[in-house]
């Protein structure tokens, strides 16, 4: 086989998967609120604010009701205590 | 026509012989031009999702919460407020909120207590999230033992986990009844946590909070455009730390492929000198350096989006949860949904593609141009 035979078949079977990435995506975006739709419904109920995703500290679980300095609520200088505001990973020896 | 297409398919033969014969540098390149489109992709689309569904699911959160403060910070609110906001037109419904924060030594987390204003849990009983259950090892049936505000042990049971489904909202939830939380608490009756109103015209809510401030000047109204806001600079926040965080080795990697395709080798120059003295003209030397730039940067661009699609979409974002995680011990198993911004993935592809196809070109006709005599000395 040519090489470039290879390479068209190569070409062409990663822009079908291309292609089939943008159908499955743009599909998605119209599935979206379906998908979605229990959590709205358990949202709408509870009558839920935040996302659960930064459950670390309590200053972070609900960001959008903390008040403007939620970070210094413990004391002055507590500027960050929690990575969830940076990128820092936790040191080693508090894993063990 | 089919004359074009086997010229084309010649000089493809042509150029993936040619850089086989510069295998690992090649290689090499392709390796790295795969890994930063993979990067750059997976933070573009796991931003985008995320941004995605925290707003769908946000947009169900109240359209006003309202705050007391004492001495500038949040206290409870009396229910009483709730009868002084009657005169107030548009407000479709309004409650107290009960919830609260435990935090739990066992397992070193918080949790989110919560009543819920509907169908709550019969008394001693509570709904625990999916991943509090999984995490403490819970299921319906077993007893949940807190230590309440006066020492005391607080021993409820498990009545139902909530769906898996809800579990980006209701990772570290507990649903229960209002006299357990209060009595766990020590909350007085006719307190609550928060007020949460429910505007049926968007246009009006503005005004209903302006309303609010001068109704109940120790309050804080908080709007649902702002929570949404909210979430919106949380993500872009965090996309943009990535981002700052591979500007250096985008850089790096700019530095690289421009110095690979602008800066011709000594070998490259002769191969263009031979192909021009054996006969070949500028335009299809100019074609062939074409396709070379086009086969690294599309195969890379393919790979690499392809990757971070699956990467995103069916792996949970592996490689950005502990970014997300942070020290969080509760943190909800989501497997983001599949979506796309046509834009997003043009933009990536126009700023991936174009412009190593482009920088391969330049240097190479100006080599064609030159005498051939010239170019292989």
């Amino acid at each position: 086989m040519r090489a470039s035979s290879l390479f068209f078949t190569l070409i062409l079977a990663l822009t079908g998967l291309f292609l089939v990435s943008l159908y499955h995506g743009f599909s998605g975006n119209y599935q979206l609120e379906g998908k979605l739709a229990a959590t709205c419904t358990f949202t709408r109920e509870l009558g839920i604010t935040d996302l659960a995703l930064f459950t670390e500290a309590r200053y972070t679980r609900h960001p959008s009701q903390a008040d403007l300095h939620a970070a210094f609520q413990d004391h002055p200088l507590a500027l960050e205590h929690f990575p969830t505001g940076s990128l820092v990973p936790v040191p080693n020896r508090l894993r063990q | 026509m089919k004359r074009i297409l086997r010229t084309q398919q010649y000089l493809i033969d042509y150029t993936l012989s040619s850089l086989g014969r510069r295998r690992g540098k090649n290689f090499g390149l392709l390796l790295v031009y795969t890994l930063i489109v993979f990067f750059l992709a997976s933070v573009m689309l796991f931003a985008q999702s995320l941004k995605r569904e925290a707003e769908i699911i946000l947009r169900n959160a109240p359209e006003i919460v309202l705050q007391r403060l004492i001495a500038g910070r949040h206290g409870l609110i009396p229910g009483t407020y709730l009868q002084k906001l009657d005169p107030l037109p548009g407000v479709a419904e309004k409650r107290g909120r009960l919830w609260g924060y435990y935090y739990d030594p066992a397992i070193k987390a918080n949790y989110t207590l919560m009543v819920p204003g509907a169908d709550p849990p019969a008394c001693g009983k509570i709904r625990v999230g999916a991943t509090l259950a999984r995490v403490r090892g819970l299921q319906p049936g077993f007893f949940l033992n807190l230590r309440s505000a006066d020492g005391g042990i607080f021993s409820l049971q498990v009545a139902e986990v909530l769906a898996a489904q809800s579990e980006l909202v209701s990772a570290d939830l507990i649903l229960l009844c209002e006299a357990d939380f209060r009595s766990f608490f020590h909350i007085p009756d006719g307190m609550y946590t928060d007020l949460i109103l429910r505007v049926r015209n968007p246009s009006e809510i503005v005004n209903v909070a302006r309303k609010l401030t001068v109704l109940l000047p120790d309050t804080r109204p908080i709007l649902r455009d702002e929570i949404l806001r909210t979430y919106d600079a949380i993500f872009n926040w965090r996309q943009g730390m990535v981002l700052v965080l591979m500007t250096g080795s985008v850089l790096a990697f700019v530095i690289f492929a421009w110095d690979k395709a602008s800066g011709l080798s000594a070998a490259e120059r002769r191969e263009i000198g031979i192909l021009k003295a054996v006969g070949w003209e500028t335009a299809d030397i100019l074609r062939m350096k074409f396709w070379e730039g086009a086969i690294v940067s599309l195969t890379s661009f393919f790979l690499g989006y392809l990757l971070a699609y699956v990467h995103i979409f069916y792996t949970s974002a592996m490689l950005f949860a502990p970014v997300l995680k942070g020290w969080a011990v509760l943190y909800p198993h989501f497997r983001p949904i599949p979506q796309v911004d046509g834009f997003q993935v043009a933009t990536l592809f126009f700023f991936t593609v174009f412009p190593y196809t482009v920088a391969t070109i330049i240097p190479s006709w100006r080599a064609a141009i030159t005498d051939p005599d010239m170019v292989m000395r």
